[in-house]
């Protein structure tokens, strides 16, 4: 058993929450196939109360930005802070934004 | 009250043994899944002991009294649920025919209105088993449409707990007045839906349907297989040895 276990896949699990609009990643667990993955995540994650809906997407599926590609993607980003819409005067009615 | 000692100690007994393997499951997806299923069970037991115990006025008793102060040939549960937890297929078998039962049963109790603190009761549990169910199922599926190796081991699981099915149907006393007062099902037919259930479930993962041999009877009359006195020597020694202990 223990040697099946080492060969089920990876999988990433995503839950959202009953106020949350949208799913949030919350870790990763081992499955045999998809239906086992969300009964594990129904098992592991939301114990708790933790969500109302579950996904969960095989961790060999996504694909992740290279950590040495992290200067050239995201430094720029830097000195920009006029992206921001912070430089906008509100109007009174909206100034809960 | 003999009724719902029984629907509890069932729920009591079956959660134990499923606690034994917290910290031993084959992974720790399964783990987790087996000791929450046994948490579901120790919350229906609290609520059917709690019920069972207030009914008597003279001599009301609390659930924890009832859990843990009672002596083995006091409990009521099935015999099938006091069956050690052998390897992980010997536990979702016994899991798997316990869970199909229980969920029909606890279905039937949700409706009735003989008694509506147990409807209440069983109308949570209704959907806690149903989530059990379907676990035990899929993984009697999964071993049995398996390897060579899981169909064989399940299949033996299966032949093995045979002989604990009948008992879930033989209707004693206790079951013909529950039965006709409504609040318990008629056995025969619920016979008959879980024989549905088990064959949908059997052929799907390509398992034989084991043939009716002698049945072992005892656990509802309090007469138990030798596993149980071990398991509550474990489960009661701690309010036993220090009586009103709390944390």
């Amino acid at each position: 058993m223990s040697e099946n276990k080492s060969n089920w896949p990876l999988w990433e699990v995503f839950v959202r929450s009953r106020q949350g609009l949208g799913h949030k990643h919350v870790g990763s667990l081992h499955a045999s196939d998809a239906e086992m993955a969300i009964g594990n995540a129904r098992d592991v994650y939301t114990r708790r109360q933790e969500g109302v809906s579950i996904w969960v997407v095989p961790a060999e599926s996504i694909t992740a930005s290279s950590p040495s590609d992290s200067e050239a993607l995201f430094d720029p980003a830097n000195d920009k802070v006029y992206r921001h819409p912070t430089f906008f005067v509100l109007p009174d009615e909206v100034n809960h934004m | 009250m003999h009724a719902l000692l029984r629907l509890g100690d069932d729920a009591l007994v079956l959660a134990q043994r499923l606690g034994e393997w917290c910290g031993h499951a084959p992974a720790l997806e399964e783990d987790i899944a087996l000791t929450n299923i046994a948490l579901d069970l120790i919350g229906q037991t609290q609520s059917y002991l709690s019920l069972a115990g207030s009914l008597d006025p003279d001599a009301p008793k609390t659930d924890d009294e009832l859990a843990f102060l009672r002596s083995e040939s006091e409990f009521k549960n099935l015999l099938l649920v006091e069956q050690s937890n052998g390897h992980f297929g010997d536990t979702i078998a016994r899991q798997f025919l316990f869970d199909q039962y229980a969920l029909l049963r606890a279905e039937h109790l949700a409706q009735q209105t003989f008694d509506l603190d147990a409807a209440a009761i069983a109308a949570k549990a209704v959907k806690e088993i149903r989530y059990h169910a379907a676990h035990s199922s899929k993984w009697i599926i999964r071993l049995g449409d398996g390897t060579s190796e899981s169909h064989s081991r399940i299949q033996k699981s299966i032949d093995d707990l045979w002989a604990f099915t009948g008992e879930m149907f033989a209707a004693d006393d206790v079951d013909i007045a529950g039965s006709i007062a409504g609040l318990l099902p008629d056995l025969s037919a619920l016979k008959t839906q879980w024989d549905v259930e088990i064959d949908r479930v059997l052929a799907e993962a390509t398992l034989v349907r084991p043939k009716d041999g002698a049945m072992k009877t005892g656990g509802r009359t309090g007469v138990h297989t030798e596993e149980l006195g071990t398991m509550l020597a474990e489960m009661q020694i701690l309010p036993r040895t220090h009586p009103g202990a709390s944390w």
